[in-house]
């Protein structure tokens, strides 16, 4: 946190914790986050205690006691579509709130741009890149293809070198958070200890249970402008649960595809239907036809693809 | 002789933070930064040296800054300035430039006189250190 040159003459007596962050707007943020993720009861866990660290800080600044900003950069693991990117979206707003960087946008990467293509191209990309994420949240997807251990003169290494060093020196300026695979999250730092204790917040992104599917397949359509039928309430939990134990199944994407394909059919219906006046009953309504015409329900042997139906 | 060029240039030298806060402004108008350094700082002189790309898209000044102590640290007693580059169309120009960087100590210039045809004078300035081969001016 930047010292506040705003903020009060040193008081003896104390500060009210709650009053400081009431007038930060923490809790009106927390309890967004509350509603806006379904879940994830770990990672909300792990940025309420960041909050609490953040406000303690901000009062012991208060009453001129020295701080020093701590480390945030943070890593993300878990399985596709558990909400890694949602997060970190979020986890930038939450910072730029809590005080703790100052313009609290995301630049979000991969691995091509952050590696060069040849000798001496990497660092400066790699720097443009950091330049750009300075007073905000560098979001790294997929961080575990950075390092290549088949090829020792892969120039990912170099990349990871100079963020390492930022990560570093420049704590105060950006926060790195990295995601990925927890399994490959694991080689990753296996081979690069530098990073991984340069990293204070390691959160795990559990998977959702059919339940929690289901209420963030609500808030999808919901966010779409449609709305379920009643009798789709049920079909869509049948859904659900069926694709879950198909392969390839990726969480909440997974859900946004199969509403994305239930809004194919559902044009298609309304087009093919007799008459050329729709109500507007019908343009918002996704009926419990729509899901069931889905290949989940009608194939019994699971090849596994995301593929919509042809 | 203390050198005068650019924004700033007759208060007293910016300190980090002050040299920040210009950047942050220059940034918050939508200007892009870059850094020049030279060892040739006559006024007539426009074509410093760029030290990186200008920095387009950046959010905060602390970007700029890591470059310009880059710089500072390759060349600790050169001239080094940030230029604000305005990109809307029809300015398309510098909007703010100033000096960060002098070296301990400044020669400063020369004022030299030709005596041309009839009783004509041509003057001209050349910087004492700028005599010496490039590298080893300051």
């Amino acid at each position: 946190m930047a010292p506040d040159s705003t903020a009060p003459a040193p008081a003896t007596d104390g500060v009210d914790l709650h009053a400081l962050c009431a007038d930060a707007g923490v809790f009106e943020l927390l309890d967004g986050l509350d509603r806006e993720l379904i879940g994830l009861a770990p990672v909300k866990a792990r940025i309420r205690d960041i909050a609490a660290l953040l406000a303690v800080d901000r009062a012991r600044t208060t009453l001129g006691l020295e701080t020093r900003p701590p480390s945030l950069h943070m890593c993300f693991t878990g399985n596709p579509g558990t909400g890694k990117t949602t997060v970190a979206l979020k986890m930038a707003a939450i910072l730029h709130k809590l005080g703790y960087v100052r313009k609290g946008h995301l630049v979000a990467v991969t691995r091509d741009d952050l590696v060069g293509q040849y000798i001496g191209h990497t660092a400066p990309k790699t720097r443009e890149v950091l330049k750009k994420a300075m007073g905000g949240v560098l979001f790294i997807d997929e961080a575990y293809y950075l390092y290549r251990p088949e090829n020792e003169r892969d120039y990912g290494q170099e990349a990871i070198e100079i963020l390492l060093q930022v990560m570093e020196n420049q704590r105060d300026d950006l926060v790195v958070i990295l995601a990925g695979y927890k399994d490959r999250m694991d080689t990753f730092f296996g081979s690069n200890p530098g990073m991984s204790s340069r990293i204070a917040h390691h959160i795990d992104f559990p998977d959702y249970t059919a339940d929690e599917l289901a209420a963030i397949a609500n808030l999808m359509v919901a966010d779409m402008h449609y709305r379920l039928a009643p009798d789709a309430q049920e079909v869509l939990r049948d859904y659900i649960v069926k694709r879950m134990a198909r392969p390839n199944f990726a969480n909440a994407r997974s859900i946004r595809n199969a509403l994305d394909r239930a809004r194919l059919r559902q044009a298609n219906r309304l087009f093919a239907g007799t008459g050329a006046t729709v109500t507007r009953n019908a343009l918002e309504t996704i009926t419990a036809a729509d899901l069931l015409a889905s290949r989940v329900f009608t194939e019994s042997d699971a090849d596994g693809d995301d593929r919509p139906r042809a | 002789m203390r050198i005068t060029q650019g924004t700033f240039s007759f208060l007293p030298d910016l300190t980090d933070a002050e040299i920040a806060a210009q950047i942050q402004y220059a940034i918050d108008q939508g200007w892009a930064c870059s850094v020049e350094y030279t060892d040739d700082p006559h006024p007539r002189n426009t074509y410093w040296e760029m030290y990186g790309l200008p920095m387009f898209g950046l959010k905060d000044a602390a970007g700029v800054m890591l470059e310009l102590n880059a710089c500072r640290k390759a060349f600790p007693s050169h001239y080094i300035k940030i230029n604000a580059f305005d990109s809307t169309r029809g300015i398309e120009s510098i909007r703010l430039s100033f000096l960060v960087n002098r070296p301990a100590e400044e020669p400063g210039f020369g004022l030299v006189r030709q005596e041309a045809a009839g009783r004509n004078v041509r003057y001209t300035t050349t910087g004492y250190a700028a005599q010496r081969p490039a590298g080893k001016r300051y």
